[in-house]
């Protein structure tokens, strides 16, 4: 037993949390930043915070990702950071040339009140910013919120510092994607051609942490939202918001500087979620709902269907992310299946009220969000009674072995396989990846634990 | 070895002070170093006969961390020894975070070892305790004693009660005691009897008075301690009087603070509000 300390017994905690389901701000930040084509995120603070942020997303991606860092020391904790981010913008744009740095603050250059403004202004001053190249920045301690967090902070900066609206209004809806896999965005990008909508998404992560093998090393990959696409969401007509936790900052931004209205859905994770996306594309972009796609959801209605039996009144535990984890509920909802536990340290009331909601006809379900809620107390929650199925990040391994429990790997961190980036968990399509890869789940570890004469050739 | 911090509200005199009765100590034969704990870097000044030191952290941010420590001490008046930590500019970084970088590197330097044979270090902090960074010298035994300057006036008494609270937090985990308040005369009607009162109620002592006397700002204004300046003044001999008592003092207490309501019926009875 790995987690053997877990007991069924909760004893009310204050002052301790045992496995939260989070991590830094930063990690979202430097995340989204990849997400900006030609761009260098860079952290404000210490060496540490930088190795560590960007091996996180390594351990995920399986790929380099590239950042910068201030080299905070004794001293410039002290005297503040200033000079270390001024010669740190005039050493990246000398040395690796990026469009954009996109700088995001640690605890430390928060805690000491750095100001971002005053130091970027004074690097311009001083001529460290070529014509043509772009500082932003955005605030992310990590002792406030999550990644989160740091993720719409630095999609909210994005529209700050650069979206405009000029007098011409384009026929051209903003995406602006929540956080998910880079193989998510291109699905739903896929799903926007296929209706023929004219659309700019940011952050686009496509084509950046899933870049192809060329043999070269590209520091800034073919991929990501251009600065210009990223002006022009100012002049588009409508935005689409995907994931309130990661999104709505920055559509509230860009509606008060731009006067571009927007509509908040969920990230289009299951039948439900989905259908909602392509509706409210369907309508804000003027384009009917081709055959294809309509094609796409009857087999996924007939999958479900075809499993139905499978899948009914299976009970699940669930931890995450907030804007994942609420269409991912409805969607086990959907299948019949019973979401009976799931926690995210994200906090917000959002995710209270419509898990409330989602679960109605789920009576048993307990959940709880914000920094006190832990994989220690769902693992507790599971002991008391048991799951038949976990999913989440790579961090439910252990409970997922302890229990004996099937174990569908999603959400992030996934740091032990692979493919998860590559294969989409939205539209209809990742709906069905979705699906198949819960009954794989569930059906191979029945085959692997039922006794010899309850074998069946067909299931 | 005596190690003091002198705490006490911004502007009350807390430097002067702390340098006269400095200079007080070495006419008594005592060997003393006295750290400046203020990013003004001005602890120093009157014992120096000038702002001639470069600080710590000045020393830290040029020349890296290999530092002797001859590279931050100088000798004064009287050969006290004097090191001015210093600090970033104002509103920007982290003053109290270079106070801890300062003292830590004092000590690693071998700054308070006993070869040094010292008999007194002065720490003389920034105003109130602010913030973890300003607490430093009264945490994990670093100063043993505390004196406050304070007056008369009642934001100098909050000041004061502030900083008797910090004392009684660290003095329950170390070794951190109250030694006194030095009342520095703002010629506040009825000062003396209400900071003795003031005291009593504290749980310590008013350990001196020290009247306002012009001749302060003149040896301030040649850069000198009073005693330096003016050695047959009746101000110096007020300074060696603070000098000695600080040296013959006994009495060291953890502080009970006073609820606010309390401090200000202490001004309304002594009759600062008439």
């Amino acid at each position: 037993m790995l987690l053997r300390h877990t007991t069924p017994k909760e004893i009310d905690r204050k002052a301790l949390t045992i496995n939260p389901a989070k991590t830094c701000q930063p990690v979202g930040a430097m995340y989204a930043a990849l997400g900006l084509h030609g761009c260098l995120p860079h952290s404000h603070g210490s060496q540490g915070c930088c190795s560590y942020h960007r091996s996180a997303l390594t351990r995920h991606f399986k790929e380099p990702v590239m950042a910068a860092t201030s080299s905070f020391t004794e001293g410039s904790s002290v005297f503040g950071g200033t000079a270390n981010l001024v010669q740190a913008i005039n050493t990246i744009f000398t040395v690796y040339e990026p469009d954009v740095i996109a700088a995001h603050t640690t605890c430390l250059s928060e805690t000491i009140g750095d100001d971002m403004t005053a130091i970027i202004g004074k690097a311009k001053d001083d001529g460290m910013i070529p014509e043509g190249k772009h500082v932003i920045f955005c605030n992310t301690p990590s002792y406030v919120g999550t990644h989160v967090t740091g993720y719409a902070n630095q999609v909210s900066s994005f529209v700050k510092s650069f979206s405009t609206a000029t007098p011409k209004k384009k026929n051209v809806v903003n995406l602006v994607a929540g956080w998910m896999e880079p193989s998510d965005m291109a699905e739903i990008k896929r799903l926007a051609k296929a209706l023929e909508a004219r659309t700019i998404m940011f952050p686009d992560l496509t084509g950046v942490l899933d870049a192809p093998m060329d043999g070269k090393f590209h520091m800034y990959p073919q991929g990501g939202t251009t600065v210009e696409d990223m002006k022009a969401t100012g002049d588009s007509k409508f935005t689409i918001g995907l994931g309130p936790y990661s999104t709505e900052d920055a559509c509230i931004t860009l509606e008060n500087k731009c006067k571009v209205k927007f509509e908040m859905v969920d990230i289009p994770i299951g039948l439900k979620a989905t259908d909602r996306f392509i509706m409210s594309l369907s309508r804000h972009a003027n384009v009917p709902v081709p055959d294809d796609v309509t094609l796409e959801r009857g087999r996924l209605v007939d999958l479900v269907a075809d499993s139905a039996k499978l899948l009914y009144g299976r009970r699940v535990a669930l931890w995450g992310d907030p804007d994942t984890l609420i269409p991912l509920c409805e969607f086990l909802v959907s299948l019949d299946m019973r979401p009976v536990y799931a926690v995210t340290g994200t906090p917000g009331k959002l995710f209270e009220a419509r898990m409330k909601e989602i679960l109605k006809n789920v009576p048993e379900a307990k959940f709880k969000s914000g920094e006190r809620a832990d994989m220690f107390q769902m693992h507790q929650w599971i002991k008391q009674e048991g799951v038949d199925l976990l999913i989440g990040n790579t961090y439910g391994k252990y409970i997922a072995r302890d229990e004996d429990t099937p174990f569908v790997r999603f959400g992030f961190p996934i740091t032990d396989r692979s493919g998860h980036n590559y294969m989409p968990k939205t539209g209809y399509q990742g709906a069905a990846n979705l699906v198949v890869q819960i009954i794989g789940a569930l059906l191979d570890h029945e085959d692997r634990t039922c006794p010899e004469e309850k074998i069946e050739f067909q299931m | 070895m005596r190690k003091i911090a002198i705490y006490g509200k911004g502007g009350i005199g807390k430097s002067t002070t702390t340098q006269n009765t400095v200079a007080g100590l070495v006419e008594l034969g005592k060997k003393v170093m006295i750290v400046g704990c203020d990013p003004k870097a001005d602890s120093t000044r009157l014992l120096l006969h000038g702002l001639a030191q470069k600080t710590v952290l000045d020393t830290l941010r040029d020349e890296g961390e290999d530092i002797e420590l001859e590279d931050v001490l100088k000798a004064g008046f009287g050969e006290t020894r004097c090191v001015e930590s210093g600090g970033p500019e104002p509103g920007v970084g982290c003053a109290g975070r270079g106070i801890i970088t300062s003292i830590n590197l004092l000590e690693q330097l071998g700054a308070y070892d006993e070869d040094k044979q010292l008999d007194y270090v002065f720490y003389d902090v920034l105003g109130d305790v602010v913030c973890g960074g300003f607490a430093m010298p009264i945490r994990d035994g670093k100063a043993e004693e505390v004196y406050i300057v304070c007056s008369g006036e009642m934001m100098a008494m909050y000041a004061a009660n502030n900083i008797c609270k910090s004392i009684a937090k660290f003095g329950k985990a170390g070794k951190v005691r109250l030694g006194g308040l030095i009342c520095n005369s703002r010629k506040v009607d009825n000062e003396a009897n209400m900071i003795e009162e003031f005291a009593k109620k504290l749980g310590t002592q008013m350990i001196h008075f020290v009247p306002r006397d012009n001749m302060v700002q003149h040896a301030e204004i040649n850069r000198k301690t009073v005693i330096d300046h003016a050695p047959e003044h009746v101000q110096a001999d007020e300074y060696r009087e603070l000098a000695r008592k600080i040296d013959e003092n006994k009495m060291f207490v953890l502080p009970t603070p006073l609820a606010i309501d309390d401090l200000e019926k202490l001004l309304i009875d002594f009759g600062v509000l008439n």
